[in-house]
């Protein structure tokens, strides 16, 4: 081993992003973020504040919701990730992003692809009975404006499209409820 | 961030030896707390060692009512599993009102234990910080210390530790099972931090290398009420200011059986004895909270700018022992 390799050791890593295998030697330091933004060309999580903070970052990991600036690629050897860019089937929208146009829950839009997945995992978390901090024990959650921006407060908007995004996400979930 | 070596353990024994064998060897767990403090070069581990897979991440309740919880589990599978939503709410609701959804799929229970202090100086390297680097001094007893300890802290430290859930276990009697490179033993949670004494930088009981493979929670008996109460800067999302979770079970209107914890003020979740001592058999009324929680907290030494945590801790005790005695779930 070379002084600089042995400085900076690196890790073959297998991930599926949006359905696409790929086999990646990475050093071991790289976060999931800098992975799907440098690696895979994938600029659609963003890089807020890299310290779990903001929630700009957030992506789902084996369907789970989850701040990729704190995740090191190392350690997912073998997930399924889905960024805002898999969100989309083809050319028709995610019901959230059709949502979030609709109701124009956004301004600059930098925070937007972490509050759509976040609201992604909202949802399915909601359908498997997960709790929240405003959930009354014993009961199952309804995704009302509490239970939304309860649920969302990891995603921070610095344009304060918050009142938008929480119509959105309750649209989404009232018409998924319906159908 | 300097560059590690990485090797994911196969089982918690392994895991074990590996970092027991190298001085510069950390856990990887979720990584929410090491992976943010590598960043801010806090932490420098030239190895890390991921026990993701090697513990276990299930939760089993046992049949006379105590639970066995894998210290791998997440935060949010734990908050949401039965035996601890329904029956244990102060820890549903300490683990709900912790960090958020994202970080709560993330964070695991050990690593939620052994989250280290948000002390601002500890995490800023160009600080000074006795916790951080033994001897260099505590900028937080004269700076910021507003979210600091007022209880149990010495001229050396005054962090607190910022864990919701650790002060839920506390309160249920939790205890940790600790692997070691000489076999396990058991630590209750609210013995596993140290206060700072003249050695601050002395966090836990636990040695390096010493896992954490499971926490124990036994049985509650069938009458006990528990639950959870968080002040913050804001509603969601932050690290409380003070919190208290609480056991209480009143019977013909005195308290029969109470334990109760105070977080956010001290180093670890505080175990708070002088007030259980002063309720046992006390009639279940304010009036009674309210003297045991003052009993407990003649001890606070606050600080130039935490004096606010004296009050507020004993008004989030008295309103949640109230709302325990008057049969309300939450
Ligand atoms: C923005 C933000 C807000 C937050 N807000 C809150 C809050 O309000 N309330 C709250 O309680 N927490 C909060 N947290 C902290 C969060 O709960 C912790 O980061 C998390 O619980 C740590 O778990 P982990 O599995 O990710 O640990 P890791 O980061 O993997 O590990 C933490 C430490 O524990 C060690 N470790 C891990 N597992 C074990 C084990 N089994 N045995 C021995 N050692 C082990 C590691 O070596 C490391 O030193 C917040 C975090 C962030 C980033
Ligand atoms: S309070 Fe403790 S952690 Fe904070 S600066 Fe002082 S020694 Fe460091
Ligand atoms: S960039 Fe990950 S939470 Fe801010
Ligand atoms: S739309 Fe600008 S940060 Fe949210």
């Amino acid at each position: 081993m070379d002084d600089e390799s042995r400085r900076c050791p690196s890790s073959e890593v297998r991930l599926q992003v949006n359905g696409t295998p790929y086999r990646l030697r990475l050093d071991n330091r790289t976060t999931l973020l800098d992975t799907l933004r440098e690696h895979l060309d994938l600029t659609g999580a963003k890089k807020g504040c890299d310290h779990g903070q903001c929630g700009a970052c957030t992506v789902l990991v084996d369907g789970r919701r989850s701040n990729s600036c704190l995740l090191l690629a190392v350690a997912l050897d073998g997930a399924a990730v889905t960024t805002v860019e898999g969100l989309a089937d083809g050319e028709r929208l995610h019901p959230l992003q059709e949502a979030f146009l609709e109701h124009d829950a956004f301004q600059c839009g930098y925070c937007t692809p972490g509050q759509l997945c976040s609201a992604a995992g909202v949802l399915a978390e909601a359908a498997d009975g997960m709790p929240s901090a405003v959930t009354p024990v014993g009961e199952s959650p309804r995704l009302d404006g509490g239970e939304i921006r309860e649920r969302m407060s990891g995603n921070l908007c610095r344009c304060g499209a918050y009142p938008n995004i929480v119509r959105a996400v309750q649209d989404t979930a009232q018409a998924g409820a319906a159908r | 961030m300097k560059g590690f070596d990485y090797r994911r353990a196969g089982d918690p024994a392994g895991a074990v030896a590996a970092v027991a064998a190298a001085p510069g060897a950390r856990y990887l767990a979720g990584g929410t707390n090491l992976v943010d403090l590598m960043k801010l070069g806090v932490e420098a581990p030239d190895l890390l060692v991921d026990v993701g897979r090697a513990l276990d991440d299930r939760i089993e309740e046992g049949p006379d009512g105590s639970v066995r919880i894998g210290a791998a589990v997440r935060n949010s599978d734990l908050a949401a599993h039965p035996a601890v939503r329904r029956r244990r709410p102060a820890l549903s609701q300490a683990l709900l009102a912790g960090a958020s959804g994202q970080l709560r799929n993330t964070a695991t229970v050990g690593g939620n234990l052994l989250q280290r202090t948000r002390c601002p100086y500890f995490q800023d390297i160009t600080k000074p910080c006795n916790r951080r680097d033994p001897g260099s001094g505590c900028p937080a007893v004269e700076g910021a210390h507003r979210d600091l300890a007022i209880l149990g802290a010495s001229d050396q430290c005054v962090a607190t530790h910022p864990s919701d859930m650790a002060v839920a276990l506390a309160a249920l009697d939790a205890e940790a099972v600790v692997l070691g490179t000489a076999g396990q033993r058991t630590v209750p949670v609210a013995e596993l931090h140290r206060l700072p004494g003249d050695h601050p930088e002395r966090e836990t009981v636990l040695e390096h290398g010493d896992l954490i493979t499971d926490v124990l929670l036994p049985a509650l008996p069938p009458g006990a009420r528990s639950g959870y109460r968080k002040a913050r800067d804001r509603a969601s999302y932050a690290f409380a200011l003070a919190s208290v979770a609480a056991v209480l079970e009143v019977r013909e209107g005195s308290v029969h059986r109470v334990a109760l914890a105070f977080g956010a003020v001290a180093a670890r979740p505080w175990r708070a004895r002088t007030a259980e001592e002063a309720l046992r058999g006390a009639p279940a009324t304010a009036e009674s909270f309210a003297r045991a929680a003052d009993a407990e907290l003649a001890a606070a030494r606050p600080l130039r700018d935490n004096g606010y945590k004296v009050p507020l801790t004993r008004n989030l005790t008295v309103r949640l022992l109230t709302d325990l005695a008057e049969g309300a779930s939450r």
